[in-house]
This record gives structure tokens, sequence and C-alpha cells, in this order.
């Protein structure tokens, strides 16, 4: 996988990374007029990176765990930048950042993970299954974030002392909407996701597929989310319980990719 | 900077005035210049003898002449005297007069509304605007109080973008208003319902409306004053009764009955909440005793500010803009010293030019007389000399023209040996 313009791109977060961190240990904003920029460039180059090694590789599949976490960063930070087209707000990237730096860092400085082998992955299907989950993926952890920030916003209008962080914070009905529609945009994907995942899976490795770690993770994970869909359709739940379903929900999605190198099914080779 | 400045550096402006910490309201009522008399005011100041330039600035909290004069000694304490026919004596022991720095700084101090009874309060740059603008027009301002007082209005910029003085509310219903936008985002289209129709509900109703709240509901024991109250407002009127069958539909609520205890419990916040699919309210409880329970706070999407509470973040507005104030202070102490400096080197101007004038015609008048001696010159010979004088001349005075420039900033009197000395850049034996 080319990586010079991964790298280029790594760069560029960093500068992202390092507001996050000042912000969070500050408590005030520092250089947040050279983030946006910065994040845009990174946003480019890591862009022509994905193309570059799409035409390498003559197929849009990642070809390799470190190609799954670049196209991963890459799509969380897409989804940031709509966020920020429409409310003009860098509070999610308190959070977004960091973890888009270190999904880029794993995949332009870590080791290079194998390729996966597996002549599955030339099938439009696996394309399609890799592509739903991971739109799915970047969507629900905006819409994680945005818990969080709603979390901290709406403690610090209850403790009635507004500090200046919170100040700088979107209103929480803003950063509920961001939450909200983020669900909304990722639930489908993730569905249409694990459809197509599990029926490519059932045609190859039967029903057994079903009781591989990352796939049961997964369907848990699909379950909270739906749940918190649910809910908040129905009854407008929102702040402490639909963070504390969200936090359930990312920690089992964060199991079925750590379950990646546990799945047999998953590591795509042979 | 595109005025031209000529005369007396900072030693000739003259602040003379009263303002809200000098004088009670009933002598600034009386001092105070309707904006309709502005002009002509401005015309009277500039014609006393020995004022050069002039501005009248009156707004409710200060009354003040400014005046750039021709020479250090002019007295302004009579102009009110003179202007509303009262004796002098009624209001001469509240004003303060300042004059060379101290004039300079207090200008700036105004203008970036660090002088205000509400520091940080935006209104008073544009009264110091408008006030320019009429001296401007009756063309009492021209070089240096015209370059003051625009260098004003830079300061105040500099201020107000470089610290957050007047970035945080200061009064209760502000405080109401950016809480609510803290919660709701915009407040346009939001619901705010008045519980009890008194004057404090009636005014912090007023702000968020100002700020785009849509639709008003008013409930009050006595349903007539609801109903007046309700109409100034273009709102609904409810009867005290359905208040609570109602209530949900509101985003905001003022609570400010007379009530002597609690009105909203909360289980009703719950009830409420359930109807409106849990999206957020905001209480606003401004009674005393109060009528909404604190316990309110503590339902998830229910936020409750008593009075207190309110006060309580005002106050820590006011101690932020205390603290960003002494920031602000200390951009104005450097403007200041960057603005007498410019003054004074712009004095010393008319001075290098004669200088560089009279020795030029030295340098033609010597060429020319030792030209006729020297015959006929190559093109390229004529070149030479003229350099050589050129860059004699400008050698010789180089040295005097820094120390020029230099001195003007740090007035101090010397004999005129020692001046030659510093000015050649000689060294003692």
């Amino acid at each position: 996988m080319p990586l010079f313009w991964l790298r280029a791109a790594l760069i560029c977060y960093g500068v992202g990374l390092l507001y996050s961190l000042l912000v969070i240990a500050r408590r005030r904003e520092g250089f947040a007029r050279i983030t946006m920029p910065a994040l845009w460039l990174g946003a480019v180059f890591h862009f022509v990176s994905l193309v570059e090694s799409a035409v390498e590789l003559h197929q849009l599949t990642p070809a390799s765990a470190s190609e799954t976490e670049s196209l991963l960063a890459f799509l969380i930070i897409a989804f940031f930048l709509a966020v920020w087209i429409k409310y003009k707000t860098l509070s999610p990237g308190l959070f977004l950042f960091p973890l888009v730096f270190l999904l880029t860092f794993m995949a332009a400085v870590g080791p290079q993970s194998a390729e996966f082998s597996s002549p599955l992955l030339r099938r439009g299907w696996i394309f399609l299954h890799v592509a739903l989950v991971l739109l799915g993926y970047a969507a629900l952890a905006l819409s994680g974030v945005a818990s969080v920030l709603y979390l901290f916003q709406e403690q610090s209008l209850k403790s009635k002392r507004p500090g200046a962080l919170a100040g700088r914070m979107p209103a929480l009905e803003v950063i509920d909407e961001i939450g909200y529609r983020s669900l909304l945009f990722g639930f489908p994907f993730m569905t249409l996701g694990l459809i197509a995942g599990l029926a490519v899976a059932q045609s190859n490795f039967g029903v057994t597929a079903f009781l591989d770690p990352k796939v049961l993770l997964s369907l848990l994970a699909w379950a909270v989310y739906m749940v918190l869909v649910y809910t908040r359709w129905t009854a407008g739940w929102r702040g402490r319980r639909a963070a504390m379903l969200a936090t359930f929900a990312f920690l089992a999605a964060l199991g079925a990719w750590v379950a990646n190198y546990f799945s047999s099914m998953h590591r795509f080779v042979g | 900077m595109s005025v031209p400045i000529h005369s007396a550096g900072a030693g000739r402006f003259l602040v003379l005035g009263v303002n809200h910490r000098t004088a009670p309201v009933q002598v600034r009522e009386q001092l105070a210049i309707p904006e309709s008399h502005l002009a002509e005011a401005t015309e009277q100041l500039v014609k006393v003898p020995g004022v050069d330039e002039g501005m009248v600035l009156s707004t409710c909290n200060r009354v003040e002449l400014l005046a750039c004069t021709n020479n250090g000694s002019v007295n302004l304490r009579d102009f009110f005297g003179h202007y509303f026919k009262t004796p002098t004596a009624q209001y001469e022991p509240y004003l303060y007069e300042l004059r060379e720095r101290e004039a300079v700084r207090h200008l700036f101090r105004v203008a970036a509304s660090l002088d205000s009874l509400v520091v940080g309060e935006p209104q008073i740059l544009g009264q110091v605007k408008e006030a320019y603008t009429v001296a401007r027009g009756v063309g009492a301002l021209r070089s240096n109080l015209n370059a003051l007082v625009t260098r004003s209005f830079a300061v105040a910029k500099r201020v107000r973008t470089e610290t957050t003085i007047g970035s945080s509310a200061v009064s209760v219903a502000s405080v109401a208003v950016d809480l609510a936008k803290k919660i709701f985002g915009s407040l346009q289209g939001r619901t705010v319902y008045l519980v009890g129709a008194g004057k404090m509900s009636e005014l912090a109703a007023r702000h968020l409306i100002s700020h785009g709240a849509g639709m008003i509901f008013v409930a009050n024991r006595t349903h007539e004053r609801a109903l007046q109250l309700a109409a100034t407002f273009d709102g609904k009127a409810i009867k005290f009764d359905e208040l609570y069958e109602t209530a949900d539909r509101a985003d905001i609520l003022l609570v400010s009955t007379g009530a002597p205890h609690v009105i909203f419990r909360r289980e009703h916040g719950e009830r409420f909440l359930q109807l409106r699919k849990n999206r957020p309210m905001f209480f606003i409880d401004i009674a005393v005793p109060r009528n909404v329970d604190p316990e309110l706070n503590k339902v998830d999407g229910i936020f409750v500010y008593d009075i207190d509470d309110l006060q309580a973040v005002v106050s820590s507005n006011l101690a932020d803009r205390q603290r960003e104030a002494a920031r602000a202070n200390e951009i104005i102490e450097s403007e200041l010293e960057r603005f007498v400096a410019q003054l004074g080197s712009a004095d010393v101007v008319p001075t290098i030019v004669s200088l560089q004038e009279h020795l030029e015609s030295i340098r033609q008048a010597e060429v020319d007389r030792v030209r006729g001696k020297l015959g006929k010159l190559t093109p390229d010979q004529e070149l030479a000399i003229d350099a050589l004088t050129r860059g004699i001349v400008k050698k010789v005075l180089h040295a005097p023209l820094t120390t020029l420039k230099t001195a003007a900033r740090e007035p101090f009197t010397m004999t005129i040996e020692e001046a030659i000395r510093r000015m050649f850049g000689l060294k003692r034996e």
C-alpha cells in the first residue's frame, strides 16, 4: 500500500490531535484557526492515498487490515467534515481526532499487516459488506461522541456553572440533533452491511458462520443500536439513558472490531 | 497614518467633564447636551480662544469636552457655565480635567468601554463615533485630535478582539437568554410560557422575544391581567386552572407568581417530559419564595434556574470582565506609548525635511561653483561627482537625523555642546 500520501495525511491529523489534547488539558481552545485547514488538507491527502491504493490493486475492497483502518479513519473524518459544514462546530473532534489519528497511525506507520489472500475479497458482495459496515461504524462513532458531548453539556447546565469549555460547545439540542442524525444515517448502512456479510458467510461457511465471535458481537451491537433508534423514535430517549445505550453499543462494536484477530472467517487468509 | 499631523504632541490634549463616578445624575442631566445641539456645542467649543480642535461627548453616564489646544493654559472650566448659562460653582466640584498623556489614556479607556458603568458594554464606542462624526461635520477635527479619536476606535477594536471583555451576559435577563440558547440553540419558534404576569417576567419575556422566541402563553391568577399581558405580546392567555394541562407545550417557563408555595414539583416535570417525548424544558424561576421545586432540576432534560442561580452567573461573568479588564489595560498602555511616540516623531518631520533641503541646496551650489573650473566632463565623471557629493551629505546627516527621531520620544533638555556631541555621535575625550 502506498504510504506517502497517507503519512502526509497523518501529519495533518496530528494538528487535530494536538488541538484535542490542548482543549482537554488546558480547558481552553488553542490554535483552533489552523485545525480546520489542516484537517481538510489531511482528508484530501488521505483520499489521494485511498485512490492510489485502489488503482494499484485494481480493487476497491481494502486488501489488508491496515487498509481497512485507513478507510475507516477517512470515513470518520469525512463525516466530521460534513457535520462541520452544517453546524460549524469542532466539538465532536475532541474525541474523533484522537481516534482518526490512531487509526491512520496504525495504517501508515504501524506494521503492515499481511494482505488478505482470500479470493472471496474479489467478489462484489464482500466489497458491499465492508463498505457498508465501515460507513455504519463511522456514523455511529460520531453518534457515540455526540452522546458524550451531550452528557457533558447537560452536566454543565445542571451544575449551574457553565464553564468556558461548555460555553464553546454547541447547544444541547444541536448536539442532540447531530447525534440523532448520525444514528439514523448510520443504522441502515450497518443493517444492510450485516445482511450482506451474513449472506456471504452463509453461502461460504454455512450455518456455523453464526457462531463466529465477530458475527455474534456484531449482531449484539446491532441489536443495541436498534433499541437505541427505537426508544428514541417512540419515547424520545436522549441524554443519560441514550448515552448509556450508545456506550454499550460502542463497546460491542469495538469488541466486534477487535474480534477480527480471533475470527477465522475475517482473517481472509487461505 | 493618512491624517497630516503638525504642531505640538500629546502635550496639548485636554479632557474636561463629568461621569457616573464623579457626579450624581442630577448634575449629569444638567450638563447633558442633547444630540440635536451637539454640533452647535462643538462649534462653540472650538471658538474658545486657544482651542484648535474639539469634540463633545454626551451620553447618559458622561459629558466630556475633548480639545487639542495651541497652548497649555486654556481653561475650559467655564464652558458649561457659558453654554447653559448657569453658575460654574454648581458643577465645578464634580469636574475632572485631564491633560497630555492622561487625556489620551482616558479617551482610549472610554472608547474601549473600560470606563463604563458596566465595563465592556458595547454602546459607548458607537456614541464616541457619533460625537466624532458630528465634530468632523462642523470641521472641528483636523489633525492631532482627529488622529487621537480615530486611533481610539482602533484601540477599542483591538481590546474587543483580543480580550473577551464584552462577550458575556451581565444582566439577569440576558443570562436567561444565554442559557436558553445553550439549551435550545436558536430560540426561533420556541414557546415561552409566562406563569404569573409580573413586571420581571414581562421584561425577561421581551428579551426572549427579541432573540426570536415564538409563541407566548400567559397564565395568571387574575385572568384579566393575563389577557392584558398576552395582548401586548400577541400571545395567548390561559386560565390558571389549566396550567398543568398546558405547561408541557412550553420550551421555556418563566415562573414568577406571588404564591408562597411551590407550583411545579418533580412529578409535574416528569409528566411534562413524557408528554414532550423528552424534549428539554427550561424553568426560569424568578419568584421569591420560589415557585419551582429545586428537585425538578434532577429530572433528565429539565433545567431549573432560580433567581440566585441567575445572579451567580451574572457575578461570575462580571468577575470575568474584571479579569479581562486588566488585560485590556495592558493593551491600552502599549497603545498609549505607541501613539505618543508617533505624535512626537511626527513633530520632528518638518525639521528633518528642511534640514535635508538646506544641505541639498548647499551641495548644489558647491557643485555648480567647482564645475566651471573643471572644464568639460564626460557623463561618467558628472555622475561620479554627483554620487560623491550626495554620499558625503547623506553620511554627515545620518547620525543627526537618527538622533532627532529618537530624541523626540524622550523630551529632556541638554546643552548645545552635548546636543552636537550626541547628534554626531562624538565620544568624550
